[in-house]
């Protein structure tokens, strides 16, 4: 895990579920294969509805061409990953070259996968932070002292602690950090 | 302080006197489950880390039921499951439901306790976040990703965050109109969609204990929708028959303390209550039926895990008996021993297939089938602006299919009744037995 994450936002609304971050209908692609799994980073948030794909405009697809995105971090708001207990959800970001999702909750089986799976960082925030960046801001977040800053508007925001879970973001995954436990 | 039910049943499974809501333990999984939509990524995980040779933790307790992609040309679809065949085949899995044989079944949730792999008091883990359905039986069970499933796979161990728990008490009648389905939209509207984020709901009162074991299955199947990590009914002697029906597996029986812990309570008087939908696009976008009906529909679809078991389709044949449907309908059996039930069961004269095939429904193979869109040859699939009625879980964007489709979830009364107008509508009038 990286401490210091530095690049250009990509923001989206509330409640971003998991049909829209991979469309059901890419799951057959095999995640373990290497010629197949590009693909979850080209269809990465391809099922978000035009006019709420990076805002303020919502007309910017996050991956607008081949498998990788211009933006390493996506800024959301309420309950992000809700919907299915698809693992594909943060594989696709993060094969999309995503690094952190801060949004102001996450739902429950879409953040244990993002960690145990060691994919990327789910950070919430107690701000509305959706609201206060836009998409292509230039920002910096540091993880040691939980703070985000907007370099594009000169603002700075606090993260919450990422508590229990720092530690198997830090081993890498599940199976690392179960090692180290003695499991 | 005592515990709840979700506290009791996961200090039970790691072994300690009490645990608290907040902690993170370690616990022994009983039973995992994983399909054909997760099982290949789960299996490449577990083989890249455990070795090519490794073998899983209880082959009794690994079960695979192949459920979503399964009546399709689509060819990657069709190579997973090949990936699932071989697997059983190597780790010698008994509890391996493989489509294209007589062992084939259908949807996970329904196969999983019809086959007997869910007993009271148990860690139930599933790579399919409706696997919460499970707590109706009184176990804990919840869903999980790849990552999470191939560790379990190799350990049969996992870890978990205590939740903290929602109690809902049902109180009062169910009126006659309504059913399990929307009880639960009824009480994902109140909390909201994310409302039980992190949370386990605890469900009791006269209404719950009235309910069958069905019903009760739909009422945990959607704790998910609000959010929550599992939903759970305390096991009665209702479940305790149904399950000595299905396996000799032992098992313990789990209840509440009198003064556990609650993050809230909700108290219900369902007595008051009326037939619920949720309308596009969102689960926790609640409304009476008597506010939308007359809204104009051009299709619907009765099936999934949550509307597509024997009692639902019971339901269902009450309301289409000797009426013409006014729509599209498809009908999708969750299983083919819910099938084989359409083929048998009767309401008055004729066997519920009768009755829908006479009323001009198509029916389609068991399985997920449309319940979350699948590749585009997929049975009951809306390809384009269609709006339809369905007895599923969710209506986000894009669910069924296209995503111009809008989606109104209901109860199979509501969308039976539905389907032979056209429009929202009441069940009452076709429900004469009532
Ligand atoms: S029927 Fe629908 S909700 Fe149930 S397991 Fe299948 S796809 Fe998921």
């Amino acid at each position: 895990m990286n401490s210091l994450i530095k690049g250009k936002a990509f923001v989206l609304g509330d409640n971003i579920d998991t049909d829209q971050i991979i469309p059901a209908k890419y799951l057959s692609y095999d995640p373990s294969n290497e010629e197949e799994k590009k693909y979850f980073g080209k269809f990465a948030l391809f099922g978000v509805p035009e006019g709420e794909s990076g805002y303020p405009g919502g007309d910017i697809r996050y991956v607008s061409e081949g498998y990788k995105s211009d933006y390493n971090i996506i800024i959301a708001g309420e309950n992000f990953g809700c919907g299915s207990s698809r693992e594909h959800a943060p594989f696709a970001l993060a094969e999309a070259g995503a690094e952190i999702v801060v949004a102001q909750s996450f739902a429950r089986i879409y953040f244990r996968n993002s960690v145990n799976g060691g994919y990327l960082v789910p950070s919430e925030t107690p701000v509305k932070i959706n609201e206060e960046v836009a998409t292509g801001d230039e920002l910096e977040i540091d993880l040691e002292i939980n703070k985000l800053k907007n370099l594009t508007s000169g603002k700075e925001y606090d993260l919450n602690p990422l508590g229990d879970i720092k530690a198997i973001m830090e081993a890498g995954d599940v199976f690392k950090y179960a090692k180290q436990m003695g499991e | 302080m005592g515990m709840t039910l979700t506290e009791k049943i996961i200090a039970n499974a790691a072994g300690r006197d009490s645990v608290k809501a907040g902690e993170n333990v370690w616990v022994n999984v009983n039973v995992l489950m994983t399909h054909d939509v997760c099982g290949p990524g789960t299996i490449g995980i577990f083989k890249d880390k455990f070795g090519a040779d490794a073998k899983v933790f209880d082959k009794e307790n690994v079960v695979i039921i192949p459920d979503h992609y399964i009546f399709t040309e689509d060819k990657r679809a069709l190579r997973n499951i090949d990936i699932l065949t071989d697997f059983a085949k190597e780790q010698e899995l008994p509890h391996y439901y493989q489509p294209g044989t007589d062992t084939y079944m259908g949807v996970c949730h329904v196969t999983l306790p019809e086959k007997g792999h869910v007993r009271p008091g148990e860690i139930i883990l599933g790579t399919d976040s409706h696997t919460c359905t499970h707590g109706a039986l009184g176990a804990f069970a919840t869903g999980i990703g790849n990552t999470d499933a191939a560790f379990t796979m190799g350990t049969g161990r996992t870890w978990l965050k205590v939740p903290e728990t929602i109690k809902f008490v049902l109180e009062g009648k169910l009126p006659k109109t309504m059913m399990a389905k929307d009880l639960i939209l009824h009480m994902i509207g109140e909390i909201g969609f994310s409302g039980a984020t992190y949370c386990a709901m605890e469900f009791e009162g006269p209404v719950i204990d009235e309910l069958s074991i069905e019903e009760r299955m739909t009422i945990c199947n959607m704790a998910i929708e609000a959010g929550g990590k599992n939903g759970v009914i305390a096991a009665d002697a209702k479940v305790e028959a149904y399950v000595k029906e299905r396996t000799d597996v032992p098992y313990t029986l789990f209840k509440a303390d009198a003064d556990a812990d609650y993050k809230d309570v909700y108290v219900i008087n369902c007595s008051e209550l009326e037939p619920t939908v949720a309308i596009p696009s969102a689960p926790d976008k609640r409304k009476g039926v008597s506010e939308i009906k007359g809204t104009e529909l051009t299709r619907a679809y009765i099936g999934s895990c949550t509307g597509g078991k024997t009692e639902d389709f019971a339901a269902a044949a009450e309301v289409m008996y000797g009426q013409k449907v006014a729509m599209d309908t498809f009908v999708v059996p969750s299983t083919t021993f819910v099938e084989k039930d359409l083929r048998t069961l009767k309401y008055k004269d004729k066997t519920y297939m009768e009755i829908f095939l006479e009323a001009g429904c198509r029916i389609g193979p068991p399985g997920c089938a449309a319940c979350l869109g699948g590749p585009e040859d997929t049975f009951g699939r809306a390809n384009s602006n269609e709006i339809v009625v369905s007895t599923t879980n969710r209506n986000f964007p894009g669910r069924m299919g296209s995503m111009q489709a809008q989606v109104y979830l209901a109860s199979p009364y509501v969308a039976a009744a539905s389907a032979l107008t056209g429009v929202i509508t009441q069940p009452d009038e076709y429900l004469e037995s009532k």
